[in-house]
C-alpha cells in the first residue's frame, strides 16, 4: 500500500473543501481492499463516514436515503420492504453481512469493477488503471465480463447488485460539490467505458453524493440474481424488474441487468416489448431478445447473453405469477 | 470406561474460539523485521535485471535481497526426500512461472516493507508459455508418487473389452486446485549466531523443514529448531517447504535481525503448489449381468519443468473392484507453470471421480442399479497386489448408507423427479483411502501427583491430534484426560513424520499407545512411587506386508437442478464410512464433513484459472475462487461402520482425513446425470456446462 494521508471531515462544507487534495471513503469496504493490491493510490483519505447522511425517510410519494446508509440498514428497513423490496432483494443478495453492515448506498452506487485483470498489478495491460495501456481481459479469461455496453478499449463489469435496482426504480443521485448541488438521474450516472474506460460516472471533481431519492412505483417486484455458488459471488447475470399488469395486460415496466453490462443496465427495449402485452412466456423471450440484442459475447462470456435472457424471464415470469 | 471414541471437545477449542492459540506467524519475536517477497510480473524466460534502488532507498528497509545480489546457497537444491521441492531462492536468472519470487524486501515494518516490495522492478526477456496438458508431450515418470509404479497390467484388458457385453469409453477432465489453508504460509527465522536457526513455520511436518533447513544452510540438523504449535489447515500445501521458508532464514542472516516472512493469499496460488490438471480416459467393460471384465484407466496430468509431481489418479482403481483384466497408467506433460503438490486425497480424490462417474456410466450402459452394480463387482481381496484386506467393511457402508438415504425407492430413468422449478437427482459413489503408518516416537511422563505431560514432534492441522492423543493416553496411563497434556509441534521432542496421508492418528496414536503401556510398566517397577519419563520409538506394524489395507466409504447424494438456469444444488448427503477405529467420534465427524464440502467444491465451483496468454493465474483471492459457502452445504449426515482391525496398528485406526474428499464429488455428477440427462465429464459443475447451446 502506498502511503497516505487522512482527514476526518466534520461537515459537508469541509469535505467538499478538502476534496482537491484526495479522495472521499465511506465505509471502505471496496477502497480499502483495491489500496492494499495497489489498484488505487489515494494520496489523502478524506473520510466523510461521520457525516449526519445516515436517514432514510419519506419523500412525497417517494423515499429519501442518505449516502451513509448501510446497506444493511437499507434493506430492512420498512420502507425499502414494503414499497421497494426490489432493492431490498437486491441488496441482500450481495457481499455478506459483515460487509453488508459496513457498506454505504453512495459508496456502492461508486463501487469499481472486479475485472480481475484490473485487480492484479502485475498486469501492465489495463485500460482504467492506465489509460492508453490496453485490454488484457479482452481475448483473456472473461467469463465476469460484460456482454452489454463494452468497448475495444474495456469489458469490465460494473458489479454492484444495489445499482441494477436503483436503475429499475429510477433513482436520482444528490451530489454536492464546489459548484453547489444538483440531481442526476441514476441511468446517466455511470458512463459507457468508449474510448475513455478511466471515466466511469457523471461526477466532477470534488463532487460527493449526499443522498439518493427513488419515485414511488406501481407494479410487482423482482430482483433474481444468478451465480456461480449459492451466496457471496456477483453475479453472472442478474434482473431487477417491476411489472405492474392490470385487468391481464401489462401498463407498466421497468427492467434492469446486472452482471452483463458495463454500467447498471436499464433496458428499456425490453420495456417497450413488455408494455401493452398480454404476460405470457411468449412475450417475455421477446423482450428478453430485445434487452440482449445489442449483446456482444467473448470466448468465455458468450454463454452469458442467454443466461441473461433466461434470468430476465424467469424474473418477469415470478412477477406475473 | 474407555476415553478413546468419546466426542471430547477439542482440548484446544478455548483457545483457538478466544483467539489465543498462537499461530506460527503471531509468535512474539523480539525485534522482528518483516521481509515481503516481490513476484514476478512476467512469465517464463530469463530475469536481466532487478532494480532495487528504489525500494532501497525507502524509509525503514533495512535489504533488498535480489536475483543477482543474493547469498549463494549451493545446496538449495539439494532434496533430503522425494517430497522435497525445488525451490526459487533468487539463485539463478531463470524464470519458470509467473509470481515466481525475484527478489525479497525487509523493513522494520510489514507496511513499509509492502510498500518498498511495489517499487522493485524487475527486467524479464520473455518466452511462450505452454499451458495445456491436451496437445502436449506426454512421457512416462518414474513412479506413480511416492506409492507405486506408473503402470501396471492384470490379464488381458483386450479379451476383457471383447468380452464385454456392455462397454463405456470416456474421457474427464479436472482442473487445478488450490489448497487454500485459512492460515497463509508463513514463516519466522531467528538465527543465534552462525550455526544456530530457529523458526517457527507453518507446517505439516517440522522435521522436514528441520532436515531441508539444515541441509540448505549447511547446518547441524541438532542446530535447527522448528516450532508449530497449531496449524491452521495445509490440505498437503503445507506438506514440503517452499520457497518462503528458506528465504525468510536467508533474508534474517543477511539484516541480522530475526525475520517474519508471510506468504500472500494471492501468492498461495503459485509459491505453495496446487493440484494439477488431470484428463483421464477410462474404458470398462462388463457381462450381461454387471460384472466387471475390464478396467483400462489412463491418467495425464500436468507437471513444471524443473520439478515433477504426479497426481497418482489411476492406483485405486487396481483394487477397488474386482476385475479379471486391469491396466492403469500415468503420464505426465511438462508446463510452464508453479509446482503442483499432493492436495487432500492426492491422486483418489480425481481418481474416484473418473472411476466412479464411468462406474455410474457403465451401469446404465448395462442397466443396472448403481448401487447393485457395485455389490455385484465387491473385491474380497486386493487383486493387483493379490493381498487379503485387514478389515473391510464397505458392503456395510452400502448397506447403512443406502437404507438411511431411501436409495431403494429410486427410479433408475433420468428426470423422473421434480420439485418446481427443479429436477432432482440421486447419485452415488465408493470413497476409498489407504490406511498409512510411518515410524514415530513418543515420550510419556507420569508425575508424582499423578498429572502426565505426553510429548510427540508431531502437528496438529485442526484435525484434532492434540485432543485424540490426549484420549490415547488417557485409556493406556488409566489417569484421567484432563489430567493429561499433550505436547507437539516442537523439533525439540521426539521425530514423528509429517502430518499427511491420514496417518497421524494412526502413526502417532500407536506410538503414544506403546509408550504409555511402557511408562506404566516402568512405573510399576519402581513400586509406583516418583516420577518416570519413557521414550518409545514405534515402528510400522509388519502386517502391513501382508494385507491390503484402506479406509472405505459409500456416499449417496441428492442434487436439484434449475435447468433454465443451469443451477445445481446438493440438497442431501448421506455418507457411512468404516476407517477402523475411531479414536473421538466428533473430531472424526468434522473430518468426514470437511471432506465431502470438499467434495461440494470439486463438484461444483473449485478451479484454478489460468490467464490465457501468460499463464498467471487469474482466480486470486477467496473471491474469485470459489469454495462452497454454508449456503452451498446441506445438511449432511455421517454414519460411522464399526470395523475391528487387528493388523493395521496398535490403536486400529485408519485415519479419516481424506477419505471424505473421495467418491462424493462422483456421486455429485452421477446425481446431476441422474436430474437432468447430461453427463459432465468435466470439473466444476458450473452452470453454463449445463446450458444447452449457449456458446458463441
Amino acid at each position: 500500500m502506498e502511503p497516505f494521508g487522512y482527514i476526518a471531515a466534520a461537515d459537508e462544507k469541509m469535505a467538499i473543501d478538502e476534496a482537491p487534495r484526495g479522495t472521499f471513503i465511506a465505509g471502505g469496504t471496496n477502497m480499502v481492499d483495491y489500496m492494499r493490491l495497489g489498484v488505487i493510490k489515494p494520496t489523502t483519505l478524506i473520510d466523510v463516514s461521520r457525516l449526519p447522511l445516515t436517514n432514510i425517510e419519506a419523500a412525497g410519494d417517494g423515499v429519501k436515503i442518505g449516502a451513509l446508509v448501510r446497506n444493511s440498514d437499507l434493506a430492512y428497513h420498512p420502507l425499502i420492504q414494503q414499497k421497494y423490496p426490489v432493492l431490498a432483494e437486491a441488496l441482500l443478495s450481495g457481499a455478506s453481512p459483515q460487509i453488508r453492515n459496513m457498506a454505504t448506498t453512495g459508496g456502492n452506487i461508486l463501487q469499481r469493477t472486479r475485472c480481475p485483470y484490473f485487480r492484479d498489478m502485475h498486469y501492465a495491460q489495463c485500460n482504467k488503471r492506465q489509460p492508453g495501456s490496453g485490454c488484457a481481459a479482452i481475448g483473456g479469461f472473461n467469463r465476469s465480463h460484460a456482454v452489454l455496453g463494452g468497448s475495444p478499449a474495456c469489458i469490465a463489469t460494473n458489479p454492484s447488485d444495489m445499482n441494477v435496482a436503483m436503475a429499475a426504480l429510477d433513482a436520482t443521485v444528490h451530489v454536492h460539490g464546489p459548484s453547489g448541488e444538483r440531481d442526476i438521474a441514476f441511468v446517466d450516472f455511470h458512463t459507457l467505458p468508449g474510448d475513455h474506460p478511466e471515466v466511469e460516472t457523471v461526477l466532477q471533481p470534488g463532487e460527493l453524493i449526499t443522498y439518493v431519492t427513488l419515485p414511488a412505483v406501481t407494479g410487482k417486484q423482482h430482483y433474481l440474481k444468478v451465480r456461480d455458488r449459492a451466496s457471496f459471488a456477483f453475479a453472472l447475470a442478474s434482473a431487477a424488474v417491476v411489472l405492474d399488469v392490470q385487468g391481464g395486460t401489462i401498463h407498466g415496466a421497468r427492467v434492469a441487468l446486472g452482471g452483463v453490462g458495463t454500467k447498471p443496465w436499464r433496458a428499456k427495449e425490453a420495456e417497450a416489448a413488455l408494455v401493452g402485452q398480454a404476460p405470457s412466456p411468449a412475450v417475455f423471450a421477446k423482450a428478453a431478445d430485445a434487452a440482449l440484442a445489442g449483446a456482444k459475447g467473448q470466448p468465455t462470456n458468450a454463454f452469458k447473453i442467454e443466461l441473461a435472457k433466461r434470468t430476465l424471464v424467469r424474473a418477469l415470469t415470478e412477477v406475473s405469477k | 470406561m474407555s476415553e478413546v471414541g468419546k466426542p471430547h471437545d477439542r482440548v484446544d477449542g478455548r483457545l483457538k474460539v478466544t483467539g489465543t492459540a498462537t499461530y506460527a506467524a503471531e509468535t512474539p519475536v523480539a525485534n522482528v523485521a518483516h521481509a515481503v517477497i516481490v513476484s514476478s510480473a512476467a512469465s517464463h524466460g530469463t530475469i536481466k535485471a532487478v532494480d532495487t534502488r528504489a525500494a532501497l532507498a525507502q524509509p525503514g528497509v533495512l535489504a533488498v535481497l535480489a536475483v543477482g545480489a543474493a547469498p549463494k546457497l549451493p545446496d538449495a537444491n539439494k532434496k533430503n526426500s522425494p517430497q522435497d521441492k525445488i525451490l526459487q531462492l533468487l539463485q539463478d536468472d531463470a524464470l519458470h512461472y509467473p509470481d515466481q519470487p525475484v527478489a525479497v524486501v525487509v523493513a522494520d515494518t510489514l507496511e513499509r516493507a509492502q510498500h518498498a516490495a511495489m517499487l522493485v522492478a524487475s527486467q524479464v526477456t520473455e518466452e511462450p508459455v505452454a499451458l495445456e496438458v491436451p496437445g502436449g508431450e506426454a512421457y512416462k515418470p518414474e513412479h506413480a508418487g511416492p506409492r507405486g509404479e506408473p503402470d501396471t497390467t492384470r490379464g488381458d484388458l483386450a479379451a476383457g473389452l471383447a468380452a464385454a457385453k456392455f462397454k463405456v469409453a470416456a474421457t474427464y477432465r479436472t482442473p487445478v486446485h488450490n489448497h487454500h489453508p485459512m492460515e497463509l504460509h508463513a514463516t519466522i527465522a531467528a538465527w543465534q549466531g552462525d550455526k544456530f536457526l530457529t523458526v517457527y513455520d507453518a507446517t505439516q511436518g517440522i522435521f522436514n523443514v528441520r532436515d531441508r533447513l539444515a541441509t540448505i544452510f549447511g547446518l547441524d540438523k541438532k542446530n535447527v529448531r522448528v516450532i508449530d504449535k497449531f496449524v491452521g489447515g495445509g490440505f498437503g500445501s503445507k506438506g514440503s517447504p517452499w520457497s518462503h521458508v528458506p528465504l525468510a532464514a536467508m533474508a534474517a542472516k543477511q539484516v541480522g535481525r530475526p525475520v517474519k516472512l508471510v506468504v500472500t493469499r494471492q501468492q498461495m496460488c503459485s509459491l505453495t503448489g496446487h493440484r494439477p490438471v488431470t484428463v483421464q480416459e477410462l474404458q470398462l467393460g462388463c457381462d450381461e449381468k454387471g460384472a466387471l471384465t475390464a478396467i483400462e484407466h489412463k491418467v495425464t496430468s500436468e507437471t513444471c519443468r524443473f520439478d515433477e509431481f504426479v497426481e497418482p489418479s489411476a492406483i485405486q482403481t487396481r483394487m477397488i473392484y474386482s476385475c479379471p483384466n486391469v491396466v492403469t497408467s500415468h503420464r505426465l506433460v511438462k508446463l510452464d507453470i508453479a509446482t503442483p503438490t499432493f492436495t487432500r486425497a492426492p491422486g483418489e480424490a480425481t481418481g474416484t471421480y473418473a472411476l466412479e462417474s464411468a462406474m455410474d456410466e457403465l451401469a446404465y450402459a448395462a442397466n443396472i442399479d448403481p448401487l447393485a452394480f457395485r455389490i455385484k463387482n465387491y473385491s474380497t481381496t486386493d487383486e493387483q497386489e493379490k493381498k487379503p484386506f485387514s478389515s473391510k467393511e464397505l458392503m456395510a457402508c452400502y448397506t447403512k448408507a443406502s437404507e438411511a438415504f431411501g436409495w431403494s425407492k429410486r427410479k433408475m430413468a433420468p428426470r423422473s423427479q421434480r420439485d418446481g422449478n427443479w429436477l432432482v437427482g440421486w447419485g452415488m459413489a465408493t470413497a476409498t483411502y489407504p490406511a498409512r503408518q510411518m515410524p514415530a516416537s513418543a515420550r510419556v511422563t507420569i508425575k508424582a501427583d499423578g498429572t502426565a505431560v505426553v510429548q510427540v514432534g508431531t502437528q496438529d492441522l485442526g484435525t484434532g491430534t492434540y485432543t485424540v492423543m490426549t484420549q490415547v493416553a488417557a485409556d493406556e496411563l488409566g489417569i484421567a484426560f484432563d489430567r493429561i497434556t499433550f505436547e507437539l509441534g516442537d523439533t525439540a521432542l521426539p521425530e514423528a513424520p509429517l502430518s499427511a496421508g491420514s496417518m497421524t492418528a494412526a502413526t502417532v496414536g500407536s506410538a503414544v499407545k506403546i509408550a504409555c503401556q511402557k511408562a506404566k510398566q516402568e512405573l510399576a517397577m519402581r513400586g509406583g512411587k516418583g516420577e518416570v519419563t519413557v521414550e518409545h520409538h514405534n515402528e510400522v506394524s509388519k502386517d502391513h506386508d501382508k494385507f491390503a489395507m484402506h479406509s472405505h466409504g459409500a456416499v449417496f447424494v441428492e442434487v436439484k437442478v434449475d435447468e433454465d438456469l443451469g443451477l445445481v444444488r446438493v440438497s442431501r448427503v448421506v455418507g457411512a464410512y468404516a476407517g477402523g477405529q475411531i479414536l473421538n467420534a466428533k473430531t472424526a465427524r468434522s473430518q468426514l464433513l470437511g471432506g465431502v464440502v470438499w467434495s461440494i467444491g470439486m463438484a461444483l465451483v473449485e478451479e484454478t484459472v489460468r490467464d490465457p496468454k501468460t499463464g498467471r493465474v487469474i482466480t486470486r483471492d477467496l473471491a474469485d475462487y470459489h469454495v462452497p459457502v454454508h449456503a452451498d452445504v446441506p445438511d449432511i449426515q455421517i454414519i460411522m461402520v464399526d470395523e475391528k482391525d487387528p493388523h493395521v496398528n496398535e490403536v486400529g485406526a485408519k485415519g479419516l482425513g481424506e477419505i471424505g474428499n473421495t467418491g462424493a464429488s462422483a456421486a455429485i455428477a452421477s446425481a446431476v446425470f441422474h436430474a437432468t440427462g447430461k453427463r459432465i465429464r468435466d470439473l466444476p459443475i458450473r452452470l453454463d456446462k449445463l446450458l444447452p447451446d449457449v456458446h458463441a
